[in-house]
């Protein structure tokens, strides 16, 4: 067993590393540049039941450290991803983690049914905090009642484990995390983009055509540390943490608050070589800080807290 | 696509606030078809989204390309601080290109652009020229003082300029230039056009129905390579559906996008 290998419920990764839903397409985009098989695992775009064209253009804003979207979880639909965007991932040796999202409880357990029979597909993340669509997404992240409700549709059809991704943009986390445990969640990705807005000077208007967008970058990892620290310490149901992840500090700092594996959004824009530069480079960085492996570094923390 | 750290060979202003930037590297050896792009990440830490600049020239036997750019926000301001010699991490290129083999010696041809969105067609006008097309290019600039590239264009076919306040050759924009052209000339093999999204509406318009527009978008993006869904437009087959600048783009067919 390598020191990199974490094992979660459903996914056996040969390392933590993992590109975060939203940041790297139906991940053949990037197979263009390199070995997925390199990847712990792959969080694909948000998959709902039929097609969703999206929100209107501009879409995307810069800000200090980071970067705002409002794509408005754009993608080809449920019947599309199965026939042609999973199985074009089968080649590569590497566990898909199919982000699903809806508008209603009825869309999220249509697609978590099938979702599962594609067969790289070994993890479910339920989005419950699109920040960027009117009907669905952060309606099911902000209130525990509705959260837990829907853990519960999506594990009771669900052939893969369900990790639910929870929402920044919340008084407190972790009455939501709480409910999604209770729900029977398998796991928590963490954190979602916050909510945010820039003005254009010139315009005075809203410089993404949505208004608002979602926040995401370095610019908001004190904020994902913060909420991964809470939300560990109060579940016992594993965190794959993202939030501002850009090096291999980054990296171990988010499995010191809590999280189990690390997902890298972003970045991915700014290099897209990023996955596979941390993975190599994790090692060095755990022998200069004493770190035997990352399944002992994971019960450290447990134990600890 | 490949990255490369790629050298500032040279920079220099060659209006105000444009400026052209000669960047060397193995990268050029990839660089092989006009109006494809790069994607620059800003040597500054917190400016996080790299910038998609389109090549003005590509120079095989030198390991060169050359971009130009304008200044209008942190990013570019950056970009053209940097000094011959420094280091620049560049992705690319990207982008399918415009499609010229249909264009055959003598057939005339139109090169259409406005603004920031001519740097592009530099490097197609010269590799039309090679071909042995008869160019006009039409190009559209704010003032006379904004102007750049004008013998350099000159050498490759006929030049026309518009000017907004008629500070320069014509007064008005690329739209009423195109007009005049269009009365002087045979009908174009083909017609190529980069600019604001106004001036390729209207380009798109004269032409309607003519086989070989190609239409050179600008979206704002993130990735670059089709990863992150940013620079989509409206595909005017099914509207429904769209189409991403970036990876499908930024040169589309007329018909193929809503602009």
């Amino acid at each position: 067993m390598s020191r990199l290998n974490v094992s979660l419920p459903g996914l056996d990764l040969k390392n933590p590393i993992m590109p975060a839903s939203g940041c790297f397409g139906f991940g053949d985009e990037y197979s263009k540049y390199y070995d997925l098989s390199l990847l712990g695992a792959i969080m694909v775009k948000a998959t709902t039941i039929t097609m969703r064209y999206g929100n209107p253009t501009p879409r995307v804003a810069e800000t200090p450290s980071g970067m705002l979207n409002a794509i408005g979880l754009q993608n080809p639909g449920l019947e599309e991803v199965m026939r042609n965007q999973l199985p074009a991932l089968e080649k590569w040796d590497v566990p898909i983690i199919a982000n699903v999202a809806g508008s209603s409880v009825e869309d999220y357990v249509r697609v978590c049914e099938k979702i599962g029979d594609a067969p790289n597909v070994k993890a479910i993340e339920l989005n419950i905090s699109c920040p960027n669509v009117k009907e669905g997404g952060i309606a099911f992240g902000t209130s525990a009642g509705i959260a837990k409700e829907l853990t519960m549709a999506a594990k009771s059809v669900a052939k893969v484990p369900v990790y639910v991704k929870l929402s920044p943009n919340v008084t407190s986390i972790v009455p939501i995390a709480k409910a999604v445990e209770a729900g029977g969640a398998d796991g928590i990705t963490m954190i979602n983009t916050l909510l945010g807005m820039r003005l254009d000077l010139k315009t005075r208007q809203p410089i993404l055509a949505n208004g608002t967008g979602g926040l995401s970058g370095p610019g908001i990892k004190p904020v994902a540390i913060r909420m991964i620290h809470e939300v560990s310490r109060a579940v016992d149901i594993p965190i794959i943490g993202m939030g501002g992840v850009v090096t291999v500090d980054d990296v171990l700092e988010m499995f010191l608050a809590g999280a189990s594996a690390v997902a890298v959004g972003t970045m991915n824009f700014t290099d897209p070589f990023i996955c596979p530069t941390l993975i190599d480079e994790l090692p060095k960085r755990m022998d200069e800080l004493g770190i035997e492996s990352l399944e002992t570094l994971i019960r450290e923390v447990r134990e600890a807290r | 696509m490949l990255q490369e750290m790629m050298t500032v060979v040279n920079q220099k202003e060659i209006a105000p606030d444009i400026f052209e930037m000669t960047l060397s590297g193995e990268l050029v050896k990839e660089m092989t078809k006009p109006g494809q792009f790069i994607h620059i990440r800003i040597p500054r830490s917190d400016l996080l989204m790299r910038r998609p600049i389109s090549l003005a020239e590509i120079d095989h036997s030198n390991h060169t390309c050359k971009i130009i750019y304008r200044t209008d926000g942190e990013g570019t301001t950056v970009l053209s601080q940097l000094k011959q010699n420094d280091l620049l991490d560049v992705l690319g290129p990207l982008g399918n290109g415009f499609e010229i083999e249909m264009v055959a010696p003598g057939d005339v041809v139109y090169v259409i652009g406005g603004g920031i969105g001519i740097p592009p067609l530099y490097q197609l006008g010269k590799e039309l020229f090679a071909k042995g097309a008869t160019i006009y290019f039409l190009n559209g600039f704010a003032s006379k003082e904004v102007v750049y590239y004008e013998e350099e264009f000159k050498k490759l076919g006929e030049l026309f300029i518009a000017t907004d306040d008629g500070s320069c050759s014509i007064k008005g924009h690329v739209g009423n230039l195109m007009e005049e052209i269009v009365l002087q000339t045979k009908t174009p093999k083909a017609v190529f056009a980069c600019g604001p999204s106004g001036l390729l509406r209207s380009v798109e318009e004269r032409f309607d129905n003519h086989p070989h527009v190609y239409l050179s978008m600008e979206e704002r993006m993130a990735c670059g390579i089709g990863a992150c869904y940013a620079c989509v437009c409206p595909s005017k087959k099914d509207p429904a559906k769209n189409k991403k600048v970036c990876d499908e783009g930024p040169i589309f067919k007329s018909g193929e996008v809503i602009i």
